[in-house]
C-alpha cells in the first residue's frame, strides 16, 4: 500500500454561526499518529467529523495523497465517534457483521471479535453490554474492515486498562501497517511516537 | 450490492425483533377498523359503503406511526454518521430502508386486511380490491413519509411534525386509492383508471422519495 499523508490547510469550522477554529493546519503521514488536544469546545471533536466529511468546511482545503484515487477521504476512514453505531437487539456478532458487510469488508466477524476480547460474547444482544464493552464492539469495527485513516473521538472513553492496553496495541498495529490516526483526546492513549496537535491555543 | 442486503437484513431484523415496531402498525390498523363498526352503528349497507374508505385511512395513519424511528433511530445511535461516509450512495441506502420498512409495517396491513373487510361487511370480492391497491399504494406512503423523517431527523420530538409534512402529500395517494377500491366494488368508473394513476404515483413516489429524503438528510446532518 503507497505512504497515505493526510493534509489540512488554513481549515475554519464554523458550528451554529460561531467560529470554532480558522486557519488551522496540520499534516499526517503513513504510520504517524496525531493527538488534537485542547480545552473543551475548541473544535477537537468538530475537526474529526470535517475530516469524516460530516461537518462542512467553511474555508481551507483538506487532500488526501498516497491513498485510493477512486474514493473520497470519508470512504477511506474509520470513525470511531461519541457514539457506538450500535443496535440492541441486535446479537454482538451481528451487529458487527453488519458493518464490516456494509463497510466493505470481507465478512468474518469473529476474528475482529477475538481482537478485542468480545469472542465469547459474539450471540450475546448487544442490550446487555457494558459501556466499555460498547466501546470495544465498536472499535472491532475498525479492525474488520481495513482503512487507512483511523479518526477516534475520545477512544479510551469507558475502557478498563486491559482494554486501553488492547486498544493502544490495535493503534501499534494499524500504524506499523501504514495507516494513520488522528485522535480527539485528554489524556495519553499509549502511542509514543504521536505528535500533538493543541488547538485553541494560539488564540 | 452486498451492502444494501446486509443494511436490509439489519432492517427486516432489527424490526421483528422486540421493540423493533413492526407490528404496531398492524394492530394500529386492526384497532381503527375494528372501532369504526361501533362508531357507525349496525348498518350493514353503510359499512360496506364506506368500508375501503376506513380500511384506506387506517391503513395511512398506521404507516405514519412508525416513520419517525425510520432514520432517527439511527442519527440517535451514531450510525447514521457512518452510512452517510460510507461509498454507498445515500439514496440507495434510504430506498432500501424505506422498502425493509414497509416490507415490516406496509405488507402486513395489506395481509390482515381481507380478514379486516370481514368486520366492515365487505365481501370476499371487495376486500381482494381493497387489499390490492393497499399493496399498490403503500409503498407511496412509505416513500412520501421517508421525506418527512429525513426532514425531521434532527429535531426531537418531530414524529408530529413529520405528520404534518407528510400527510398533505399523501393525499392524491388516499384519494385514487379509494377511488380504485369504490371502481372495484360498486362503478361505474372502470378500475384501471384510478388503478394505474395509483401505481404510477407509487412509481413516481419511488424515485422523488428516495432523492427527496437523501437530500434533506445531506442538508440536515450539517
Amino acid at each position: 500500500m503507497a505512504q497515505v499523508q493526510l493534509e489540512g490547510s488554513g481549515l475554519t469550522c464554523v458550528r451554529g454561526g460561531r467560529e470554532v477554529f480558522s486557519g488551522l493546519n496540520f499534516a499526517v503521514g503513513g504510520g504517524e499518529a496525531l493527538l488534537v488536544t485542547g480545552r473543551n469546545g475548541a473544535g477537537k471533536s468538530s475537526l474529526l467529523r470535517m475530516v469524516a466529511g460530516l461537518v462542512r468546511i467553511a474555508a481551507g482545503r483538506m487532500g488526501l495523497t498516497g491513498g485510493d484515487p477512486e474514493r473520497t477521504i470519508p470512504e477511506q476512514a474509520h470513525y470511531l465517534g461519541h457514539q457506538d453505531a450500535l443496535k440492541p437487539s441486535l446479537t454482538v456478532a451481528e451487529n458487527l457483521e453488519f458493518w464490516s458487510r456494509y463497510l466493505g469488508g470481507a465478512g468474518g466477524a469473529m476474528p475482529a471479535l477475538a481482537a478485542v476480547g468480545l469472542d465469547s460474547l459474539a450471540e450475546l444482544p448487544a442490550a446487555y453490554l457494558s459501556a466499555g464493552q460498547r466501546r470495544r464492539l465498536s472499535v472491532a469495527r475498525l479492525v474488520a474492515v481495513r482503512r487507512p485513516i483511523w479518526l477516534l473521538d475520545e477512544p479510551t472513553a469507558a475502557l478498563d486498562r486491559q482494554a486501553q492496553e488492547r486498544l493502544s496495541l490495535l493503534m501499534r498495529e494499524h500504524l506499523a501497517s501504514g495507516g494513520l490516526i488522528v485522535a480527539a483526546t485528554h489524556g495519553p492513549v499509549g502511542l509514543d511516537n504521536a505528535r500533538e496537535l493543541r488547538l485553541g491555543a494560539a488564540a | 450490492m452486498s451492502a444494501l442486503a446486509a443494511l436490509f437484513v439489519r432492517e427486516v431484523r432489527l424490526a421483528v425483533r422486540v421493540g423493533g415496531g413492526g407490528g404496531i402498525g398492524a394492530l394500529f390498523f386492526l384497532i381503527v377498523v375494528v372501532l369504526t363498526p361501533f362508531a357507525i352503528g349496525p348498518d350493514l349497507a353503510l359499512l360496506a359503503r364506506i368500508g375501503p374508505a376506513i380500511l384506506w385511512l387506517g391503513a395511512l395513519l398506521a404507516s405514519l406511526l412508525t416513520l419517525d424511528r425510520l432514520l432517527t433511530a439511527d442519527l440517535e445511535d451514531g450510525s447514521l454518521d457512518l452510512i452517510l461516509m460510507s461509498d454507498t450512495p445515500l439514496e440507495l441506502a434510504v430506498a432500501a430502508k424505506a422498502f425493509a420498512h414497509w416490507i415490516t409495517t406496509g405488507l402486513p396491513l395489506v395481509v390482515i386486511t381481507p380478514l379486516l373487510g370481514l368486520l366492515l361487511n365487505l365481501d370476499a370480492g371487495a376486500s381482494a380490491a381493497v387489499a390490492l391497491t393497499l399493496f399498490a399504494g403503500t409503498p407511496a406512503l412509505t416513500f412520501i413519509g421517508a421525506i418527512g423523517a429525513a426532514l425531521s431527523v434532527t429535531l426531537r420530538r418531530g414524529g408530529l411534525l413529520l405528520a404534518v409534512l407528510v400527510l398533505p402529500l399523501t393525499v392524491p395517494v388516499l384519494i385514487f386509492g379509494v377511488a380504485a377500491s369504490n371502481a372495484a366494488i360498486v362503478g361505474p368508473v372502470p378500475f384501471g383508471t384510478p388503478f394505474t394513476i395509483l401505481c404510477a404515483l407509487t412509481l413516481a413516489s419511488l424515485v422523488v422519495g428516495t432523492f427527496a429524503a437523501a437530500a434533506a438528510l445531506r442538508q440536515g446532518m450539517e
